[in-house]
């Protein structure tokens, strides 16, 4: 394996550890689903950065996080669900995405490319699953809190708002970690499946997160490597998300301890 | 009269075009226990938070400096399907706080929450468990003020009782302040020092037995009341009398 796989290898197996913890607060604020529609806001960002022959990233991160931004404040001004909010959004990224990303480049930023990673990337993508992972062992318990009750933790003292904005940036940076391997349609899975066959597995926040960590890193594991051996892909997210839905059927096998 | 623990001046909410409280003026003092009651939709519950400072509001909300409120919510909205045990909700607001982990063992085996109990998961306590749990909660911190809503909504009447056993001993043991919604009058009648009506009219204040007359309460609720008075000793109307609004 060539340096840069490796550490493609090893961001992706980061990347699935930030997936899974993310996953488990989205889960509770029952907001996996909005994965979706912050990974597609990506899209035209992703598009008008191939178009332009600029990093894809940069594009994809600059309308992710501005339509991140704009979720937020679509739910505080309008009162609207996250659901309605969702629907609104997630139509329009993905229209704009479509029209503006050049028809060759449509594959790769739907479903991820399977490449090699700059040593400059590697430490990017490293900064930012720290991030996340700090981030969110910080706001662990105001996040508890706040998805037990928002006023039971604003009687608390927590800065309810503030917390609901800074987990939609932590799961907008985990969404932008994820396009390079899973692509705007998938990246929100593997936020969403590791979560949800933790849940079957524990009613202990602790155990929760750790399993749902443990499974999303397995299932990129498991990924590449039943698709360098097997399938042979350009794409692994395909492989790393069918596998996690494996994990996921698994886990409504056992019992809960 | 020492200076109050709470002093409300020109209270107003709205949501909107709908204004909720209007213009209330009241005052607490510390180890009072003070029973706000009203029709439904009068604003008791928006009182609470406005008191908690969780609702915009205008007018004056003043607490003395040495007020630490603890709030006991009516209900909980939350998916009670969270993978959370009452340890952890009662442990992470210690860390919010920054209290010692201690605080968690001392209130939880003043209310006889058991290990077990606290191993459970939320959405697996009973009615009982979880009003408890959510006293406990609000006990961290060491509050000497208790903001109650609604204490024994869809409790039965044993829980109920000992809820209010709670009440009674967290005012006589600990000298807290303790702020009560209730619709229950038997429980205004036996842990109210002040009552506090609210409702489309002026407001009303002062002890039970001057405040629950007949003719405020049928102003009140705008049914004629079903209850009596004794003419002596503690003003307890039988349980099964109780006044019901809903």
């Amino acid at each position: 394996m060539h340096q840069g796989q490796f550490l493609f290898l090893l961001l992706a197996l980061l990347f699935g550890l930030a997936a899974g913890l993310v996953g488990c607060f989205a889960l509770m604020k029952r907001m996996l689903l909005a994965g979706d529609v912050i990974s597609h806001l990506a899209l035209p960002g992703l598009g008008l950065a191939f178009l332009y022959k600029i990093d894809p990233l940069i594009g994809g991160a600059a309308t992710l996080f501005a339509g991140t931004l704009l979720v937020w404040r679509l739910q505080k001004k309008t009162g609207l669900t996250t659901d309605a909010t969702i629907g609104v959004v997630f139509a329009a990224a993905l229209a704009l995405g479509a029209i503006v990303t050049p028809r060759e480049d449509l594959i790769d930023a739907l479903f991820g490319e399977l490449q090699q990673v700059s040593l400059r990337g590697f430490f990017l993508g490293l900064v930012a699953t720290l991030a996340i992972a700090a981030s969110l062992f910080l706001l662990k318990d105001r996040l508890a809190l706040t998805i037990f009750s928002p006023d039971l933790a604003a009687s608390t003292g927590v800065n309810v708002n503030r917390v609901n904005l800074l987990f939609l940036l932590v799961f907008s940076l985990t969404v932008l970690v994820g396009l390079r391997f899973m692509g705007t349609l998938l990246a929100s899975a593997l936020i969403i499946l590791p979560a949800a066959a933790a849940r079957q597995l524990t009613d202990k926040l602790s155990g929760f997160l750790l399993v749902s960590a443990a499974i999303g890193v397995l299932s990129v594991l498991a990924g590449f490597v039943f698709n360098t051996l097997v399938l042979k892909l350009s794409t692994v997210g395909p492989t790393i998300v069918l596998f996690s839905a494996l994990f996921f059927a698994l886990s409504l096998l056992a019992e809960k301890n | 009269m020492p200076d109050p623990l709470l002093s409300v001046t020109n209270l107003f909410v709205s949501f909107g075009d709908r204004t909720v409280i209007e213009d209330l003026s009241f005052t607490v003092q510390a180890g009072e226990g003070l029973a706000v009651i009203g029709p439904n939709g009068a604003g008791k519950t928006v009182l609470l938070k406005a008191l908690l400072g969780l609702i915009p509001h205008s007018g004056t909300i003043r607490w003395s400096q040495d007020a630490r409120l603890g709030y006991v919510p009516q209900k909980i909205e939350a998916d009670r399907q969270l993978p959370l045990r009452l340890r952890d909700l009662l442990t992470a607001k210690t860390a919010v706080l920054k209290l010692p982990r201690t605080e968690v063992a001392q209130v939880t085996s003043y209310l006889g929450l058991t290990q077990e109990i606290l191993d459970t998961s939320i959405g697996h306590l009973s009615g009982g468990q979880f009003q408890k749990a959510l006293i406990a909660f609000a006990l961290l911190g060491r509050p000497n003020v208790l903001l109650f809503d609604e204490p024994t909504a869809s409790l039965d009447e044993l829980a109920e009782e000992r809820v209010y056993e709670m009440l009674h001993s967290l005012q006589q043991d600990k000298g807290m302040t303790v702020i009560l919604v209730s619709h229950d009058l038997s429980v205004v009648y036996r842990y109210a020092d002040m009552v506090l009506c609210i409702s489309k009219g002026a407001p009303c204040m002062g002890p039970p037995r001057e405040v629950l007359t007949p003719e405020m309460l049928e102003t009140l609720y705008g049914t004629p009341p079903k209850y009596y008075r004794h003419a002596h000793g503690a003003d307890v109307p039988p349980r099964n009398l109780r006044s019901s609004p809903e």
